[in-house]
């Protein structure tokens, strides 16, 4: 086994250093390696968007980058939404809507609309279901999902008007 | 405190509702939690990753393991070999079957019927033989997943490959590939049909009336055949569990079930250890839809641990989901139905072949059960073949069963209706069961709302407005799920701020903390809020069957309605201690504890709301602790009906939902946001199956699509909004009218979108899915 690789990224706002295998993900550093677990593994192949994470904001699977890779990026996941000690109003809408059911696939969806939001304040609902398609849900069918994200667009911007 | 209505009756303040709009009794006042829509109680933990998932588990010197599987479809095994994985630094155990208990004819009651143990261990890790691809034959722990699945490539598995099927007729023919040689063809009574070993382990055969002159005296007489494909569960965790087998003998497993006693009795039969020595935690759970009840993982990585002497981690890759666990039973369906020319069903004759992968016992029973469970149908014959294959042993998938059934017999009355020139709603009223209708296999119907529910579908607005355009078309489709009872155990401790803390063993795959909580709310005249509710591990609530069967909102909650009338009880009488009164002059009304007006107290009426009174449990007395077992009998039979508007694309044969709609008798929704979400979840479900997801399988009997690319579940862009509609038929058997509701809602969509196709393209699919190369292969015959 060769030496593990010793690598400096900014996680959720933080400085943080780790050593990891080569081969080892960027999903399992952060579950395995740096404990946090809220990024969920659902495929380990990039197909269903559970342990989506953002890398310098755009929307990644964790699973398809490796943990080597990103040296000097910096990466938010669910566990950095949250401001403070307050809801992002992408989960509050999330919990209105009833937008989750097992909830595995939640992490991914709000980390995901976020990005969306991020870059398009004010998707239509076929922009939304577009940049969604990329995560699987198995129990909502999505059409709480969609209308979370929608609720959370018009908060938001009503909160920055 | 057991189900018991004796004792309801001692206390006056433990009375069941009389204001309950539930039951339908006396003057309606409104309830007040029930019906309403409160954030859930688990939501902060899940929209933060918070929330502890099976794979979060981390204990002290953990290890992980990995499986071996079968590379064949079918095969006997000669020889494993582990010494080499052994010697790989690292690697601390390996298991085989070797290691399990010999449980030859072995049978345990699961709660939901006797299972061979032969059988269960055999699919946890085969011993002589493989019957599927995926095959779990041999395990191995070590210190990284890496290293174990290092480790688990040195396994060298000499196997003498066999003839394999996978198509349920193909399985039934007297030359097939044989999978058991003890298997024979067995009756209703358990009685063998079959002289020599067959893969048809079961033949149910449900009668009434007179078939050959039911069908004498119809003026329409029409006979199709149906195929369906094999369809995953797809929840999108995988499995995993982590065992610690400590060296005091007891063994903890956390994992992700449906069911954490079913699991314990599992792991504890298949192990043939006393259920006392092993304590099931369930983790939070990332989707089961029935394919969570059986074990897989527990047992090996008991054995792992017991031999490793450590905690041992296992996980499911997405493949080994797709290969190693349940899919539902791919059939073959024919269905015979006669009418009258006013439209009335005069006989019926529906013939089902199921498969049940690799062992005995797949859903055949409830397909011949559901197959006309929504007509009154004097005479009939409903036959039914369980048939063993080289697949996954199937698991159940919400109603299980029944959507194959519907989606054969709901194609045959629409073509029924079409011959009679009957509105298909019309045809389906003029037959639908009602209270007192017989049908397969169950008693009469009590109170339902079958007809209630295609009333509310013939006035939908979906219903009412024009379709137009090219290709397009409008289906409709009814579906039956009986919903069961079983036991459920719940208790809760008052807290002196007035609130509740609930301790319940069902499972939350959907918000049922939440539901649950409701009715304990609604009981006890408190906020959802003011109920703090718990899922707790088998050391720590009573006994609970599984989260399946739509059982839980149901049957838990009529936990917690009783756990709110023993609290009731109970405070009445703190309430009398504080009043100097009788218990029996105390009632409960409005969230308060009330006694009448007497001399003593300067005839000034006595009245303490639950919150006060608990502020003052402390100096009153002892704690109050509130508990309650169930175990309700029958099932309590949920309809529902989808609207679906299509467009198919001629060019490619792909098929577009463009509307849909679902409606569903829910007795009483609780939570009406996730009653919804059932709805909504179970119809996207039945989308997929009806038009993308099957197992492909190559010449060798190998499944070639184990991955989400290739195994192609809805996503949202493949979607409209799913609109609903809650219709409420109370529920006799429930004091707030609740039925179960999770699993009817899949029921009809296949049936109800090919109906769809039809009515756009004029051409009849009857087979599953309905994907673009057989809709396009259709549309040029």
């Amino acid at each position: 086994m060769t030496k593990k690789a010793h690598v400096s990224a900014t996680i959720n706002g933080e400085p943080v250093e780790f050593l990891c295998e080569n081969r080892q993900s960027l999903l399992e550093v952060l579950r395995d390696v740096l404990q946090l677990t809220g990024s969920k593994e659902g495929c380990n192949n990039g197909n269903c968007g559970a342990c989506t994470v953002l890398l310098d904001g755009v929307p990644v699977n964790s699973c398809l980058v490796l943990g080597v890779e990103i040296e000097g990026a910096s990466i938010t996941t669910i566990e950095g939404i949250a401001e403070d000690n307050r809801l992002h109003p992408i989960q509050q809408c999330f919990l209105e809507n009833a937008a989750l059911q097992c909830g595995i696939c939640t992490p991914g969806f709000i980390v995901g609309a976020k990005a969306l939001l991020d870059r398009k304040p004010n998707p239509t609902e076929h922009e939304i279901r577009f940049e969604l398609a990329g995560n699987l849900c198995r129990c909502t069918g999505y059409d709480k999902i969609v209308r979370a994200v929608q609720d959370a667009a018009k908060n938001l911007q009503e909160a920055s008007a | 405190m057991a189900t018991d209505t004796r004792k309801e009756k001692e206390a006056a303040a433990a009375s069941p509702p009389s204001n309950g709009s539930g039951n339908g009794n006396g003057a309606a006042k409104p309830y007040k939690v029930i019906g309403t829509r409160p954030i859930r109680h688990d939501g902060a933990d899940k929209v933060t990753g918070r929330a502890v998932y099976g794979n979060d588990v981390q204990l002290s010197g953990m290890l992980h393991g990995k499986i071996v599987r079968s590379p064949h479809a079918h095969a006997r095994i000669k020889r494993i070999d582990t010494s080499a994985a052994e010697k790989l630094p690292g690697v601390h155990a390996v298991a085989t079957a070797a290691d399990l208990p010999d449980l030859k004819d072995k049978w345990a009651d699961l709660g939901e019927g006797r299972v061979n143990l032969a059988h269960l261990g055999a699919n946890v890790l085969a011993h002589d033989k493989a019957l599927y691809k995926g095959h779990a034959v041999a395990a191995v722990a070590a210190v990284s997943p890496h290293v174990a699945e290092e480790a688990a490539k040195l396994i060298v598995v000499e196997y003498e490959p066999l003839p394999s099927v996978t198509w349920v007729l193909d399985a039934m023919k007297p030359d097939a590939p044989l999978l058991h040689p003890d298997v024979h063809t067995e009756d209703m009574l358990g009685q063998r049909v079959s002289d020599k070993p067959s893969n048809s382990s079961k033949y149910l055969l449900f009668e009434a009336g007179d078939l050959e002159k039911g069908f004498a005296s119809a003026d329409v007489v029409i006979e199709r055949e149906f195929k369906t494909a094999s369809v995953h569960q797809g929840y999108i965790e995988p499995h995993v569990s982590t065992a610690l087998w400590n060296h005091d003998g007891h063994l903890t497993v956390w994992t992700v079930t449906q069911g954490a006693f079913t699991a314990r009795q599992q792991t504890a039969e298949l192990l043939r250890i006393p259920i006392s020595q092993v304590t099931v935690v369930p983790c939070e759970i990332g989707g089961g839809f029935g394919g969570k009840i059986p074990v897989y993982l527990e047992p090996v990585c008991a054995i792992l641990s017991r031999k490793s002497g450590r905690p041992v981690k296992m996980s499911m890759t997405r493949a080994e989901v797709f290969e190693g666990t349940g899919p539902t039973p791919g059939s073959f369906v024919r269905v015979k139905l006669g009418a009258k020319k006013d439209g009335r069903i005069v006989a019926g004759h529906a013939w089902l072949a199921y498969d049940a992968g690799a062992y005995p016992g797949g859903m055949i029973g409830p397909g011949c059960m559901c197959v006309f469970s929504c007509y009154d149908i004097p005479n009939y014959r409903v036959e039914g073949y369980d048939v063993v294959l080289n697949k996954p042993k199937t698991a159940a998938y919400r109603a299980p069963g029944a959507t194959q059934a519907a989606f054969a017999a709901e194609q045959v009355v629409d073509e029924l209706a079409e011959q009679l020139k009957i509105d298909p709603i019309e045809l389906r009223l003029k037959n639908a069961v009602k209270e007192g209708a017989k049908r397969v296999g169950w008693p009469d119907y009590p109170k339902i709302g079958l007809i209630e529910t295609l009333e509310a579908t013939r006035n939908h607005p979906h219903y009412k407005a024009p379709l137009t355009g090219k290709n397009r078309g409008r289906g409709i489709a009814a579906g039956f799920w009986f919903n069961i009872g079983m036991k459920s155990s719940a208790s809760a401790s008052v807290n002196p701020d007035g609130t509740v803390t609930l301790v319940e063993g069902s499972t939350d795959i959907g918000g049922t903390r939440t539901s649950i909580a409701m009715q304990l709310a609604e009981t006890l005249g408190i906020a959802a809020e003011d109920v703090h509710p718990q899922v707790a591990d088998t050391d720590s609530v009573g006994y609970t069957d599984v989260t399946g069967g739509s059982r839980v909102t149901f049957a838990t909650g009529l936990a917690a309605y009783h756990v709110g009338l023993d609290i009731r009880r109970q405070m009445a009488e703190r309430a009398a201690t504080l009043w100097e009164c009788s218990p029996e002059d105390v009632t409960f009304d409005d969230g308060a504890f009330k006694a009448p007006a007497t001399d003593k107290d300067n005839n000034k009426n006595k009245s303490i709301s639950f919150k006060e009174l608990a502020g003052k449990l402390h100096e009153l007395g002892a704690p109050v602790i509130g508990r309650a077992s169930v175990d309700p009998q029958g099932p309590t039979n949920g309809f529902g009906t989808n609207i679906v508007d299509v467009e198919v694309d001629p060019e490619t044969g792909k098929v577009t939902i463009l509307r849909y709609t679902a409606i569903q008798d829910a007795g009483k929704a609780i939570h009406p946001s996730y009653v919804e979400g059932q709805m909504q979840g179970g119809s996207v479900q039945g989308i997929g199956w009806a038009l993308n997801e099957e197992y492909f399988f190559d010449d060798q009997n190998r499944m070639r699509n184990a991955s989400y690319l290739d195994y192609r579940m809805p996503t949202a862009l493949d979607l409209p909004m799913i609109d609903t509609l809650i219709v409420e038929v109370p529920n006799p058997a429930h004091p707030y009218g609740v039925r179960g509701v999770g699993e009817t809602p899949i029921v009809c969509p296949p049936a109800a979108i090919a109906n769809a196709i039809y009515h756009a393209i004029g051409v009849r699919l009857r087979e599953l899915p309905m994907s673009p190369p057989k809709v396009w292969a259709a549309m040029r015959r």
